[in-house]
């Protein structure tokens, strides 16, 4: 601020400010970190709640709790609450926590933009769920927000699409604050082939974000102008294609996909060596593979789209393109086995979550291979198989990734140690009822069951109630996780500076918690 | 705390990020209510334009308060110097998005309507036969002509590759410490942006008014006026950007071995220059 004195400005190490303007004004990229990760809390019960509407109403065909309409958007809301209000600034709060004790940084590199792109998230999904409120109702038209349908939403319409932008521009500027941090403020040493996994990934993540999120804003500004300014891009009366929408949105979309994964495979390849007590299997081969999953993100995207009316050769394309994904895919996978293999493996909490997203991610990878298959896809599209897919790579692997990070991390942060037991018991708990609750799905969909509908054929009904009850266990039992967190942060057994036995990196160097600012003198990496 | 020379530089806590959240929400609130057509709208818009401009005097003042004072070293230099990078890359990517619809449009939707590969045309749009440039077989808009590429688009692709020179002789002033020289190259880059920006408006009436060719003339008018609109803003902001730049070389805030924002400018400079190459080979002369 430019009416600061100078006495503060060379004020050296102070603390957090008092009060609650410090979380308001913050640069500290741990205090930032902190108000990603509740505010990803917050949504994710937003999110879940909205989740329960959808599985109560599905619990017996016929029309039950909602109408509707409202019904769409809450698959629409639960889907853009969770993917940008959720997963997004879960996988952010961990970056700026990290990064910065990973690479011997004392810092995010643009520690105010840091401070802007998480305000704006507040501001942005109040927006968004404001649009409940006024005429015509929340959006219905799914996340994609596919036109001509989208153009049919009432007054909130502008809101939601405003809404999208701001976090997109929190999205591209926490992003550009990454790049940056990694790029320019590692300690002397700190080589890039050196940099822990979850450093890497994060740097590929962002890549991905910087290159994508504008290509979306482009895209709706387009709905935006197509609804209220009279341009024709997605209406063929005007020399527009719909179909043109949909190319556009996931030449975003799909990297986006990747965006949810890449640092879950961080965590994870951080977490299997600490408790399989051996160094990561072939580290430089992950960073490899994770380069190639995220260039080849790049020309698949039309992979969501095959039964929409495209030429052979594009449906041939992009049908093989997709299933080169799965060669650096396994390439993780098989390194994360390789790295437990002949390991002295203990179960702690994190390491059951780790083990939990190696096993289903790769459910979800498989069924995605069956889904890349064009001609198989035109039998699954648009059914609850392809929900029960990306339900299987989204929760029980990015969530579960994130989980797993906060058991591993929490004692780090705080100076506790979680309660074990309520931890794996939340892990067992929710990985029981997480299989009860989408593996059915899998059933439905090859049996013909539409996704995005409130009512369904008796058929259907065995398998929509055992899944509705899992989706019951799994929500309230997400509330153990919770309770869990805030009991770690009041209290609980002091965790040592290293916390896990096998763990290493410089963030294991620091005391538990560490200081509010750490590494203002860079650290020597040998 | 501030840490120079061999130490890390954290900058302290700032109430700027808050008012631009603010700022932000005000605005889109405004232009959200304008476009479902309350009254209230544009005032709301105004008043949040206003808040982000007032919003942007503080923050960038602040920080290049802090620059004057020598808080900044090199590390933060180049965490400036790439962020503008990234930035521009964002930027690019944004203009890749209206691009791709150009040329999805061009190359494969419009050739479809028009009955290549696809049986759209027999089944729904027979009789549709005018390929690009077209409003659709509705008609959208009613008939309209185009502007050619060798009028006032030529000259404006003359007067933006000038200004990428203009800057370019000012940086080198600036690197061989000449100011007044470093200041007349810039007011000079302001001009040309200047008489850039007022071709460009004039083209927009004479299309609006002479050509029947606006905003609704199908995916002709949809495409050219959103790429050449979202470029013109893009001019606009560069120039407000020089503008700022010439004042404080005039001030003597650049010396010829720190000047951030001079060269951050100037790359965006570029960065519309080339957007703009871009639009002038597809839009106007293909």
């Amino acid at each position: 601020m430019s009416t600061a004195t100078a006495t503060h400005d060379d004020h050296h190490d102070h603390g957090p400010a008092k009060g609650l303007m410090r979380w308001v004004t913050t640069t500290n990229h741990k205090d930032i970190g902190t108000l990603y990760l509740l505010f990803a809390l917050v949504m994710f019960f937003v999110g879940g709640a909205m989740a329960m509407v959808i599985r109560a109403e599905l619990f017996q065909p016929g029309m039950q709790v909602v109408d509707p309409q409202f019904f769409n958007s809450m698959t629409t809301v639960h889907a853009l609450v969770m993917i940008f209000g959720a997963v997004m600034p879960a996988f952010t709060g961990l970056a700026n926590w990290l990064i910065p004790m990973m690479i011997g940084a004392p810092d995010m590199a643009l520690p105010r933009m840091n401070n802007f792109s998480f305000w704006i998230l507040p501001f942005a999904f109040t927006l968004l769920l404001s649009t409940f409120f006024m005429a015509g109702g929340g959006p219905a038209a799914g996340w994609t927000l596919y036109p001509p349908l989208s153009l049919q939403m009432g007054d909130g319409f502008p809101f939601m699409i405003f809404a999208l932008h701001l976090a997109g521009i929190s999205s591209i500027m926490g992003s550009i604050n990454i790049v940056v941090t990694i790029l320019n403020m590692r300690a002397p040493g700190m080589t890039l082939m050196k940099m822990p996994l979850f450093v890497w990934t994060w740097l590929i993540t962002a890549y991905l974000l910087i290159a994508t999120m504008p290509v979306l804003a482009g895209a709706i500004t387009m709905l935006l102008t197509d609804k209220f300014a009279g341009t024709s891009f997605f209406s063929a009366a005007g020399g527009g294609d719909p179909v043109m929408y949909q190319h556009i949105f996931w030449f975003f979309g799909h990297p986006e996909v990747y965006i949810l994964i890449l640092p879950a495979f961080g965590i994870i390849s951080a977490i299997v060596p600490t408790f399989a007590r051996k160094p990561l299997f072939g580290y430089s081969s992950m960073v490899y593979a994770t380069a190639s999953i995220a260039f080849l993100s790049f020309i698949v995207w039309a992979h969501h789209m095959f039964t929409v009316g495209m030429p052979v050769v594009a449906e041939l394309f992009f049908m093989y393109a997709t299933m080169m994904i799965a060669v650096p895919t396994g390439v993780k996978v098989f390194n994360w086995v390789s790295t437990m293999w002949k390991g002295a493996m203990t179960f702690e909490t994190p390491m059951l979550f780790a083990i939990g997203f190696i096993i289903m991610f790769t459910i979800g990878g498989f069924s995605g291979l069956m889904l890349a298959i064009a001609p198989a896809d035109f039998q699954y599209h648009d059914t609850y198989f392809v929900v029960a897919h990306f339900h299987y790579v989204l929760v029980t692997g990015a969530v579960y990734s994130i989980m797993a990070a906060a058991y591993y991390w929490l004692p780090k942060w705080t100076g506790n140690m979680y309660d074990e037991k309520l931890g794996k018991m939340h892990f067992w708990i929710s990985t029981i009822s997480v299989n009860v609750l989408f593996f059915p799905q899998h059933f439905l969909g090859l049996a013909g069951m539409p996704r995005r509908i409130p009512d369904y054929a008796v058929q259907f009904t065995d398998w929509n109630v055992i899944s509705s009850v899992g989706g019951f266990v799994f929500g309230v039992s997400q509330l153990m996780f919770a309770y869990i967190v805030f009991k770690c942060i009041r209290g609980g057994d002091k965790a040592t500076d290293q916390v896990w036995e096998g763990a290493k990196g410089l963030e294991w160097t620091l005391p538990s918690p560490p200081p509010y600012h750490t590494f203002t003198e860079a650290p020597q990496v040998k | 705390m501030a840490h120079t020379g061999d130490h890390y530089y954290v900058p302290h806590g700032s109430h700027w990020p808050i008012v631009a959240c603010v700022a932000l929400t005000v605005g889109v609130v405004g232009a959200a209510n304008w476009f479902n057509g309350n009254v209230s709208g544009q005032m709301i818009l105004l008043v949040g334009l206003a808040m982000i401009a007032f919003m942007m005097f503080g923050w960038f003042g602040a920080v290049i308060n802090e620059s004057l004072k020598g808080l900044y070293n090199e590390q933060v230099d180049r965490s400036f110097r790439q962020g503008m990078m990234w930035f521009i890359f964002s930027e690019v990517m944004f203009f890749a998005a209206f691009f791709g619809a150009l040329f999805y449009a061009r190359i494969l939707s419009v050739p479809w309507l028009l009955g290549a590969d696809f049986s759209t045309h027999e089944y729904l749009w027979q009789g549709f036969g005018e390929s690009w440039p077209t409003n659709g077989p509705g008609d959208v808009g009613g008939a309209f002509s185009t502007i050619g590429a060798w009028g006032i688009p030529a000259i404006n692709t003359l007067l933006l590759l000038t200004s990428g020179v203009t800057i370019t002789l000012s940086h080198w002033a600036l690197k061989a410490n000449d100011q007044s020289k470093t200041v007349l190259w810039l007011i000079a880059t302001v001009v040309l942006g200047s008489v850039f920006l007022g071709f460009q408006a004039y083209e927009y009436v004479h299309a609006y008014r002479d050509l029947n060719l606006t905003l609704g003339s199908g995916i002709y008018g949809s495409t050219f006026f959103m790429l050449t609109g979202f470029h013109g803003l893009h001019v606009t902001l560069g120039t407000i950007m020089l503008i700022v730049i010439t004042i404080r070389a005039a001030k003597g805030h650049f010396s010829p071995e720190k000047h951030f924002a001079f060269e951050g400018v100037a790359w965006y400079w570029h960065f519309v220059d080339v957007v703009w190459l871009g639009l002038f080979i597809f839009v106007y002369v293909l």
